[in-house]
């Protein structure tokens, strides 16, 4: 009897986080590495899915969390936990320490995601610096699995150096697989063939665009994200297709810690992913 | 019933007290430790504050002897009865190496039953401004979730107020008027017993109490209307959402950003405030890890910490959350102000910093956008 009540009564603990195996590690640029993991859960491995623009939180215990977004396929079975991570701070370089066969904590998925419905029929401008193209890659895998569904699709890239272009060898199937890719950097070296500058120049001067059959979608650098804002506005595109992932602190992804707010948003849950007009104003008031 | 006024002998207090450890209920209440009235567990009448009350103003608490020997005299001090909904430290979950890699559990804990004893109006506003925080969402703190379904409230009202006081502002107090099961009026003699909740009515009906004699309602109410007739600090919340965040740039930031010292005191006391962290506590080996969430505010440098710094960088800015969240930002996220005009926020600044002085301040200039 007393079993039954105390079940009733479980709350769902919004701060266990559950362990994961890391299956492989690949190494991208300097600094960066994708870490496949999986449940040892079987049922929650089998059960787990999240859609584009989502994160985890990942732990590793003695050291703490970290928001990391998800950047594998949506579909792909036992690559829905997949992180490309930047060992900046004290989590993450803890991570990259780990090896193959090492556990981590995750929890999530968590936040809004991507648009992906809202595309289809319409053209999409994929606008990513550096880092920021991770959390777009589970996007660009859903646009190509259903190429059919949708316009034109373009990639702009932008990183500080060719050596720092993300996902630099997979960007020919993505070609292939129906995606105009276009790349800028910074600073060239002598082999760089490609444009130099920053992202929101090549936006600039994107020919053909359309702009009332056009949905945009960008992450990476605040700024770069004001200018490529400012820039497709210029384009007639309306504030209401342009959506963008931003990054705050985040401690417990449920909206309870306080850490992540932006004005009167709790970026955790009504984010990371916003419409432009939802967030403009809050964007433009420096350190809020 | 509901609503139903008896009268409670001073001398029976103590049963009030037993019926509800013998209810198996924790008491807290109001006594003195370290020169201040704090709130912690109680067991007899004794214990409360007998004779004392308080005196206050910015960045100002004395205790002092009161001219009576009333039990709750005083106002509030730089406790609120959050600690006891929302712990400042509790353990959420625990890993533990073991041969073949980390395995992680829940370390959530069936909490106490709690009895609070002289929460005032305001402090009642608190706890159903924290409800809203954390206990009416798809995303429920269970933490506080399990302490507030088991808590017995006593109210009581206030009979004086403090210079800090603007409770009346804010539309919380002085007067009691939900949110218990029972509210108590001091008086000399005894107390003026409201029910508020079908608990306090059982309580009540235990302890054989008579109804309140018209004599003993007019003494009580005369007695809070001392408190409604001190409190003279004011806050202007007529539009002061909008007239806040147009005002993002306004000078008064940096001019209290130069006065602030960012130490987190107002947030420390505040009985809204619900910022949290979580951090890790290993043992020597590193093998066994407990992740603990404790108290954190916006007024810490690394609190809006993302790769790239801070956000917050700056105690204008820090200031500036802290404010804009707590009387504007706050209502479109809970439909509620976050502040119940307590004061505490004024008092425990150790440079005085008087948060209405400073509303008035940046709303004052009413043309400016």
């Amino acid at each position: 009897m007393t079993t039954t009540q105390d079940e009733a009564q479980i709350v769902v603990n919004p701060w266990l986080a559950r362990t994961a195996v890391i299956e492989a590690i690949r190494p991208e640029i300097e600094a960066v590495a994708t870490f496949r993991l999986k449940f040892t859960d079987s049922l929650l491995a089998e059960q787990y899915r999240f859609r584009p623009g989502q994160f985890n939180m990942l732990y590793v215990p003695g050291c703490g969390e970290s928001a990391i977004s998800l950047s594998g396929s949506p579909t792909l079975n036992g690559h829905h936990l997949v992180h490309t991570i930047r060992f900046v701070g004290r989590v993450t370089e803890a991570i990259s320490n780990l090896r193959v066969g090492d556990r981590v904590g995750v929890r999530g998925p968590f936040g809004s995601a991507w648009p992906i419905d809202c595309c289809k029929g319409r053209d999409v401008i994929i606008i990513a610096g550096g880092i920021g193209l991770a959390p777009l890659r589970p996007a660009i895998y859903s646009f190509m699995e259903n190429r059919s569904d949708f316009g034109r699709i373009v990639l702009l890239y932008g990183a500080r150096s060719p050596e720092l272009l993300l996902y630099a060898d997979e960007l020919d199937s993505w070609r292939a697989g129906g995606i105009e890719v276009q790349l800028t950097v910074d600073q060239a070296d002598d082999s760089w063939q490609g444009a130099v500058g920053v992202v929101p120049l090549i936006l600039d001067r994107l020919a053909g665009l359309k702009p009332d059959q056009t949905e945009v979608m960008m992450c990476g650098p605040e700024v770069m994200m004001h200018y490529c804002a400012q820039s497709a506005m210029k384009r007639n595109i309306p504030k209401r297709s342009i959506g963008l992932s931003i990054e705050r602190n985040m401690q417990c992804a449920v909206g309870l810690c306080g850490h992540c707010q932006l004005g009167s948003v709790f970026v955790c849950r009504q984010g990371p992913v916003f419409r432009y007009d939802a967030i403009e104003s809050l964007l433009r008031v420096r350190d809020f | 019933m509901i609503g139903d006024v008896y009268f409670l002998e001073r001398s029976k207090l103590q049963a009030v007290l037993d019926e509800l450890a013998g209810a198996e209920y924790e008491l807290i209440g109001p006594r003195v430790d370290q020169e201040a009235i704090v709130y912690d567990r109680i067991e007899r009448v004794e214990d409360l504050p007998q004779g004392w009350t308080d005196e206050q103003s910015p960045g100002h608490y004395r205790l002092k002897r009161s001219e009576d020997e009333a039990l709750f005299s005083y106002v509030i001090g730089p406790h609120s009865w959050k600690k006891y909904l929302f712990p400042p430290l509790v353990n959420v979950m625990s890993s533990r190496r073991e041969a073949d890699g980390w395995t992680m559990k829940d370390e959530l804990i069936e909490p106490k039953r709690f009895a609070l004893i002289g929460v005032r109006a305001c402090e009642l506003a608190a706890i159903a401004v924290q409800d809203r925080v954390f206990n009416s969402d798809a995303y429920v703190d269970p933490v506080y979730a399990k302490r507030r379904e088991n808590l017995f409230i006593v109210a009581v009202n206030c009979t004086q107020a403090a210079a800090t006081c603007f409770c009346t502002s804010m539309g919380t107090g002085p007067r009691c008027s939900s949110g218990f099961d029972l509210a108590l009026t001091e008086l000399p003699e005894g107390f003026v017993v409201e029910v508020g909740s079908s608990a306090g009515q059982e309580l009540v009906r235990g302890l054989g109490l008579g109804q309140a004699t018209e004599l003993n309602l007019q003494v009580a109410e005369s007695r809070r209307q001392i408190a409604v007739t001190q409190i003279t600090r004011k806050l202007d919340t007529d539009g002061l959402r909008d007239k806040l965040l147009s005002r993002l740039e306004h000078p008064q930031w940096d001019n209290v950003a130069e006065r602030c010292l960012s130490c987190a005191n107002c947030t420390m006391v505040c009985p809204t405030c619900f910022c949290s962290s979580v951090d890790d506590v290993t043992d020597l080996t590193n093998d066994e890890v407990v992740r603990q969430r404790r108290w954190d505010s916006c007024f810490n440098f690394d609190f809006s910490h993302i790769s790239g710094g801070p956000v917050r960088y700056q105690t204008r800015s820090r200031y500036r959350q802290w404010l804009t969240h707590k009387l504007a930002t706050w209502i479109d996220q809970f439909g509620t102000s976050g502040c119940v005009g307590c004061g505490r926020c004024i008092t425990w600044c150790p440079v005085g910093i008087d948060m209405t002085q400073e509303v008035a301040a940046i709303c004052s200039d009413v043309e400016r956008s």
